[in-house]
């Protein structure tokens, strides 16, 4: 029998994060802060809209690039919360989910050994996507004291001739880590320099507690070169939906809708009508979320300090990323052991790239009272390790 | 200072057990300043109280619920004020609001029994002058109350680890 399976595929590590979620499945009573999606359920309006559809007997397939109405919905969205105009028409495709978004704009971008920036640490899917789109990740490993933003200077020592795309995951996941305007002015005059093009993953830009989210597609000259990426996962609670957006050039969205079309046809349609309701009447259950998420935020960096736990303010997501280096052990040894002694489960920075070793990923998408005996918990755990020292 | 008191009230409202001290953590703001707030709201009959949410259904306590629709005639000067204190003053009224459409008042009423209830409508209710009928609606089932779905049992159905 010839060999079965592609080298480039069989090449590619499995997820950090599946290793862990393998250990934590076998366990009883395990408190996980470990869950990358909200604890809210989906509005209701918005869950009873995807229902009628079913009633309407709305079964049939949409167009490629999703519902017109939702397109037009997405681009008034995008015009009221980040002051951008695009087509639904021709800049804009609903996508399977954010992530599909990042595979088919990686796909419909990337000659062989094009060289695309990935800082980390940050989401696991940019790094094999762009393998299996056969270009060549290169990491800017973002640093601590920077509060993990991407600098103009980082980004300048990672770009060679063969550079082509620069992936900007913020506000980010596992750090919580944001972009400021003045921020995003900086990493625009570079690529704008370079002639690179950005692919930005705003998925969590509803979640933004410092000011409203900036996205780097609104500075001058940069429109023609960003992709926005975007859906309703975070923002509305609907992770199970599956569906997600992105809006771009003319020319890119029609070569990635080309891939779509082949690959997937169209998004779900049950939920292409709710999202539609979600945009039109959902402003406010998406501030209510965000408020509950930021006294948790709050919450949590409180009992970080009283710790003595390093962790830097974010101001993004739902995620703290606290440091754990002066206990001498990897990010991995750490959730192991705090598994195994305390049943609470957090993710290796490791997880998401090299650079978060020394670092563990904290989710907020929990209720205070669960976050409240999960911190208890902690705080003992570091006490024992510290005095083990 | 009005945008610290309603995000005080919005978090109190579905629970009131939290400490001054974790209310301000959550809120980003001083104790003091929390405490101030509520000490002020509460002297300003904003925060009338600390109750608790019971489903009295899963206890061996009996207890049941009337809603009662009241017509009244409106008193020379005293609109409906009036009336609405003879009938709030009795303790086993837990609620009367004045209501807009085909009746006036709504009454509240928790009893031990049936009996209970009928006995306050055609005791109390029903021989008051200015009361001109009543129509009372007994509660079957209550599946939320204050804005707290009462059968539901949460349980996070995530997978444990997700990236």
């Amino acid at each position: 029998m010839k060999k079965l399976l592609a080298d480039k595929v069989l090449d590619i590590k499995p997820s950090g994060i599946r290793k862990f979620f393998d250990i934590v499945s076998e366990m009883q009573d395990v408190i996980s802060l470990g869950v990358g999606e909200p604890d809210f359920d989906t509005p209701w309006h918005i869950r009873d809209e995807g229902i009628y559809s079913l009633e309407k007997g709305r079964t049939f397939y949409t167009s490629n690039s999703g519902l017109r109405e939702l397109r037009e919905e997405i681009c008034r969205y995008l015009n009221r919360r980040v002051h951008l105009t695009y087509d639904p028409n021709k800049e804009t495709i609903v996508t399977v989910g954010g992530s599909e978004a990042i595979d088919i704009a990686l796909r419909a971008m990337i000659n062989p050994r094009d060289e695309v920036l990935i800082p980390q640490p940050s989401y696991v899917s940019y790094e094999p996507c762009t393998i299996l789109a056969d270009g060549v990740p290169v990491f800017i490993p973002l640093q601590p004291e920077n509060d993990f933003r991407l600098t103009k200077e980082d980004l300048l020592k990672a770009i060679t001739p063969k550079t082509k795309i620069l992936i900007l995951p913020f506000p980010n996941n596992p750090t919580g880590a944001i972009m400021e305007r003045r921020d995003l002015e900086g990493i625009a005059e570079v690529v704008m320099e370079k002639d690179l093009f950005v692919i930005s993953d705003e998925i969590y830009s509803e979640l933004s507690f410092l000011e409203n989210h900036v996205s780097i597609a609104s500075i001058e000259g940069m429109k023609e070169r960003t992709l926005i990426i975007n859906g309703f996962s975070k923002s509305y609670a609907m992770t199970g939906w599956r569906l997600g957006y992105a809006c771009g050039p003319e020319e890119l969205i029609g070569q990635m809708v080309k891939i779509h079309q082949y690959a997937i046809m169209c998004a779900p349609t049950t939920s292409q009508y709710a999202a539609v309701e979600a945009l039109k009447n959902g402003d406010g259950d998406v501030a209510i979320m965000r408020e509950s998420y930021s006294r948790r935020r709050r919450y949590l960096m409180h009992r970080f300090k009283e710790m003595s736990l390093p962790c830097f303010e974010p101001y993004g997501a739902f995620y703290a990323f606290p440091c754990i280096k002066e206990f001498d052990m990897t990010s991995e040894e750490f959730a192991t052991r705090f598994l195994h002694e305390e049943k609470v489960a957090v993710v290796p920075g490791t997880a998401f790239g090299d650079s978060g070793e020394g670092f563990i990923r904290i989710s907020y998408a929990y209720s205070l009272e669960n976050l409240k005996i999960a911190m208890e918990r902690l705080e003992s755990f570091v006490n024992k390790l510290r005095s083990e020292k | 200072m009005n945008e610290m008191r309603e995000k005080i009230l919005t978090f109190i409202e579905k629970n009131s057990r939290v400490s001054l001290k974790e209310l301000a953590i959550i809120l980003g703001v001083e104790e003091i300043t929390v405490a101030n707030e509520m000490a002020a709201m509460e002297k300003e009959n904003i925060i009338c109280g600390y109750h608790t949410l019971i489903d009295w259904e899963k206890t061996t306590t009996e207890k049941i619920t009337a809603l009662i629709e009241v017509r009244v005639t409106p008193q020379r000067g005293q609109g409906f004020d009036k009336i609405a204190e003879r009938i709030y003053n009795y303790p086993e009224v837990t609620a009367v609001y004045l209501i807009s459409g085909g009746y006036d008042l709504m009454v509240i009423l928790e009893g031990k029994t049936l009996r209970d209830v009928s006995n306050f409508v055609s005791d109390k209710l029903s021989p008051q002058e200015s009361i001109l009928s009543t129509a009372t609606h007994f509660i079957l089932k209550k599946y939320k109350d204050h804005g707290t779905i009462l059968a539901k049992k949460s349980k996070d159905e995530r997978m444990l680890v997700t990236p």
